[in-house]
């Protein structure tokens, strides 16, 4: 077999596939043609799950969906005062991945300032440009870039305006410090005598040039350096106001009532208790019911008067006993047969099934949403990813055009790919309208978990043949249900063939930290360890020997070297395993080493070495936060968390029962960042997740014997 | 029923009327618009929520407000001086230790809730509360950081007097 040439990784493909077309989105409809649901959940949440449909709707959007349309003018981009101040706009969300401080740096950087004279405004789609949303790591990739060729064009107008004040040639001017000085004359100007001149209205509407050169790595003063959230402050005293937070004149709390499962559909109700509350607010609209009152306690209590009248008609809905055959049967034509099969007369063959559960996100802060009417316009602050497409979500939902609804994101409590959606939002909107006044929603926790879209369960099938030699001659990788990405195996196998199968989704199912790359590296990795051992080869040379990727051949020596992989290797009885992968341009590989007891059954990770690498590091204390918590978050999906239902009833929707990781989860933590100034930066907050649960799966086989085949790795039944 | 319900909230005297079975946590964020105090659960299982109820830490979803009549309530707002942060409040600033940071404020009023008990608290004893706290961003390794720079720092101050 011929080893292929090294090459590196493509760059993140902008025609990626779109991040809306597979989020279960809820069709509230509140205007006349209610009947056009297409699939009813439950009441009060239903979701209209027709890919095609929706897939149609995202082509019309065309370019302002995922990547939005971004600014075209400076003045779209920046706004200088004349009293100094310098606003950056941007479409960008803050949920403590840290865009706010990169952007900021960004900006800084181009304009030539301290990063603290940025002003960051984000997300307000009444006064910012739709960047589109935030997911799919391309902050980083797409919208520094973006702020950064706007700021860079600012700071260019001022040198022209130097020039045309002073009547001398731009190579004379330099900026720095927020002034363009003429260090011959000393004199200079300064970004306010710009806007105060008579010249700004016609420069700041000029275009942005797309090719506007930009200040390259080695040169950065701003970018490269850790730079701490620029809010930082405001939260450790409590003074951010977060969505749930908004407090508007004359606001009530809202609730709304929720089925008892998924698919039941809301017979009859009788609201009068409610309604015979002073002081009550209640709402119905088809399969919609909710109540709003001066107190969340109260509204809480005109809800449980009025829930117990209603009558729901349900129907059979599958199990989480069942779920993965449930998924293999609805792919609608089964699965492929591998093209493979048979091709080569010794070959070794393994074959393996994996399996991949629900769970939910659970950000810290759950849905929550404060909606107020004026006239006809309609402004919502709310925690989302995604602020245009929620603006979208709310016009379609009452029947508006996108000008007269405005949609303002305060720097949130979290989302990891959970809140792409805007159910809330438009429950709270249409609560607001009944009451003829300002009303604030938060989901319950137990709504969360319940109701909020799931990161999709997968069952995976792979199968490959050894050749003489030991390395992987096909490989065959059907992953069902839960998505594409990273499905494609990095290693250089002589034949491949990888497909994605969608199947029929027993709950409300979306985006996930790194999507599908979580399913599809967990099943690769760890079937790749099965076949090490029937190569009877070390997993870390197996890996080696039958991967080119440089760049993903750096972070695995990395991780292995710093983690002593091959003395540690020869030890008796080693609980470690390694992992790797890469997805959206950057690349990770972890080691880790667990301990296990017997009785009570337990797995605890003790030790985690991993590289990351994501071109040049634009705010290494920011990364090292995001590849911690992305750690950290691995190790609850790899050990714990799980969503069990039966019948459409979610069977855990709380803390008590769902557990995520808590302080004394945290194994020894060693993170080592590869600097690559010579790439550019990829985003960084998804892709360090995607090596964790193989790595423990894998310690875990090596300590034990026994292979894991599924999520969250359980002890084998001794 | 509502009834009048005085407490100290912060330092001052605070009356408020409202239900006793309300919880301390809506009563603080609703009625007197403090909403550094989060929810998170509402079942006492994440903390986002805690304050200090005479000086001891307290999940306020659980705590009802009739509960809280004559005594004393902290919270994050009332824990920076004058001007000045708390020293948690320096130590996690100083790390940047959270990412959205929607448990910071529980989990700051927890650690000062241990040191209020014990100024001369271990890592290892403000690390054991903390463990009643999420955080979903996974933060914790920079908690422990900011606890370890909290403590290393309070040792000082008690060497130098
Ligand atoms: S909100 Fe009180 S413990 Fe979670
Ligand atoms: S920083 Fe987000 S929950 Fe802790």
């Amino acid at each position: 077999m011929k080893a292929r040439p090294p090459t590196a990784l493509p760059q993140p493909d902008y025609e990626a596939p779109d991040y809306e077309e597979r989020v279960g989105r809820v069709g509230y409809d509140f205007g006349l043609s209610r009947r056009s649901f297409v699939k009813v959940l439950g009441a009060g949440l239903l979701v209209a799950a027709s890919v095609p449909a929706l897939a149609q709707e995202s082509g019309r959007r065309g370019r302002g969906g995922f990547f939005g349309s971004g600014a075209r003018t400076v003045a779209a981009r920046i706004h200088l005062g004349a009293d100094g101040t310098i606003t950056v706009l941007s479409g960008k969300v803050e949920a403590g991945q840290g865009a706010r401080a990169e952007l900021s740096q960004a900006a800084a950087e181009e304009l030539r300032i301290p990063v603290s004279r940025v002003q960051m405004l984000l997300a307000d789609t009444g006064e910012v440009p739709d960047d589109g949303m935030t997911a799919g790591s391309m902050t980083t990739p797409r919208s520094v870039p973006a702020v950064r060729r706007g700021a860079a064009a600012a700071r260019n107008l001022l040198i022209q305006f130097a020039c045309r004040q002073w009547q001398v040639k731009p190579h004379t001017v330099t900026v720095r410090d927020g002034q363009a000085v003429d260090a011959a004359r000393k004199r200079s100007l300064t970004y306010a005598d710009l806007v105060k001149s008579n010249e700004a209205a016609t420069l700041l509407a000029q275009a942005i040039p797309r090719d506007v050169e930009l200040t390259p790595v080695k040169e950065w003063k701003v970018l490269g350096t850790p730079v701490l959230r620029p809010n930082a402050h405001d939260i450790v005293t409590g003074a951010h106001c977060y969505p749930s937070d908004i407090t508007r004149p004359g606001m009530l709390y809202g609730k709304i009532l929720r089925p008892p499962a998924y698919g039941a559909r809301l017979v009859s109700i009788n609201l009068a208790p409610a309604k015979g509350m002073s002081g009550v607010v209640v709402a119905r609209d088809d399969q919609f019911v909710g109540v709003a009152a001066a107190t969340s306690f109260r509204a809480e209590k005109a809800l449980v008067a009025i829930a117990g009248t209603a009558r729901w008609e349900t129907t059979p809905q599958p199990s989480s006993r069942e779920l993965f055959d449930y998924l293999k049967q609805n792919t609608g034509g089964g699965a492929p047969q591998n093209p493979f099969a048979g091709q080569l007369a010794e070959a070794r063959i393994l074959r393996r099934t994996y399996h991949v559960p629900y769970i939910q996100h659970a950000p810290l802060e759950p849905r929550a949403a404060v909606a107020e009417w004026s006239d006809d316009r309609l402004t919502v602050w709310t925690g989302s990813q995604n602020p245009f497409g929620c603006r979208r979500e709310l016009a379609q939902a009452f029947h508006l055009p996108e000008d007269r609804v405005r949609v303002i994101i305060p720097d949130f409590g979290a989302g990891f790919g959970g809140k792409h959606t805007a159910e809330c939002a438009v429950e709270a909107a249409r609560l607001a309208r009944a009451a003829g006044r300002p009303v604030s929603l938060r989901w319950t926790r137990a709504e969360e978990f319940t109701w909020a879209y799931f990161r999709p369960a997968a069952a995976i099938q792979a199968e490959a043949a050894l050749d003489a030699h030991g390395r992987i001659a096909t490989w065959f990788f059907i992953n069902i249900n839960s998505g594409p990405n990273a499905m494609d195996t990095p290693y250089a196998v002589g034949k491949k063939h990888c497909r994605f199968l969608p199947s029929k989704p027993p709950l409300r199912q979306g985006s996930y930290r790194a999507l599908a790359a979580t399913a599809n590296n967990f099943a690769r990795e760890v079937f790749l360890d099965e076949l090490a051992a029937l190569a009877g080869a070390d997993p870390l040379d197996f890996r080696l020997a039958q991967l080119d990727n440089p760049r993903l051949r750096a972070v695995l020596e990395k991780a292995a070297a710093e983690f002593r992989w091959r003395e540690r290797i020869k030890e008796k009885g080693a609980a470690i395993g390694l992992a790797c992968g890469t997805e959206k341009g950057s690349c990770v590989a972890a080691c880790a080493e667990v301990e296990i007891s017997r009785a009570p059954k337990k797995i605890r990770v003790r030790r985690v070495c991993q590289a990351f690498e994501c071109g040049a590091i634009l705010n290494p204390a920011n990364l090292l936060s995001q590849v911690q918590g992305a750690i950290t978050m691995g190790l609850g999906a790899a050990l714990r968390e799980e969503i069990r239902f039966a019948n459409g009833k979610i069977l855990n929707p709380s803390f008590a029962e769902y557990l995520v990781p808590r302080f004394d989860d945290v194994p020894e933590m060693d993170v080592h960042l590869l600097d690559r100034p010579d790439l550019p930066p990829a985003g960084a907050g998804e892709t360090p997740i995607i090596a964790l649960a193989p790595a423990i799966a894998n310690a875990v086989f090596r300590a034990t014997g026994a292979p894991v085949r599924a999520l969250p790795v359980r002890l084998a039944e001794a | 029923m509502e009834a009048k319900i005085a407490f100290t909230l912060n330092g001052k005297p605070q009356t408020v009327s409202a239900d006793p079975d309300r919880p301390l946590l809506d009563v603080l964020r609703e009625d007197l618009h403090l909403t550094g105090t989060k929810f998170g659960c509402g079942e006492g299982l994440c903390r986002a929520c805690t304050v200090l109820v005479n000086g001891r830490s307290q999940p306020s979803c659980l705590t009802p407000i009739g509960a809280v009549a004559g005594r004393e309530v902290l919270t994050i707002e009332g824990l920076a001086g004058h001007g000045a942060l708390h020293p948690v409040q320096e130590a996690f600033l100083a790390e940047g230790a959270f990412q959205c940071g929607y448990c910071t404020a529980g989990m700051i009023v927890g650690a000062a809730g241990v040191l209020k008990e014990n100024p001369r608290a271990t890592e290892a004893e403000i690390l054991a509360e903390l463990q009643h706290h999420i955080c979903r961003c996974g933060s914790y390794a920079k908690y422990v950081k900011a606890v370890h720079r909290l403590v290393a720092a309070a040792q000082t101050a008690t060497a130098s007097v």
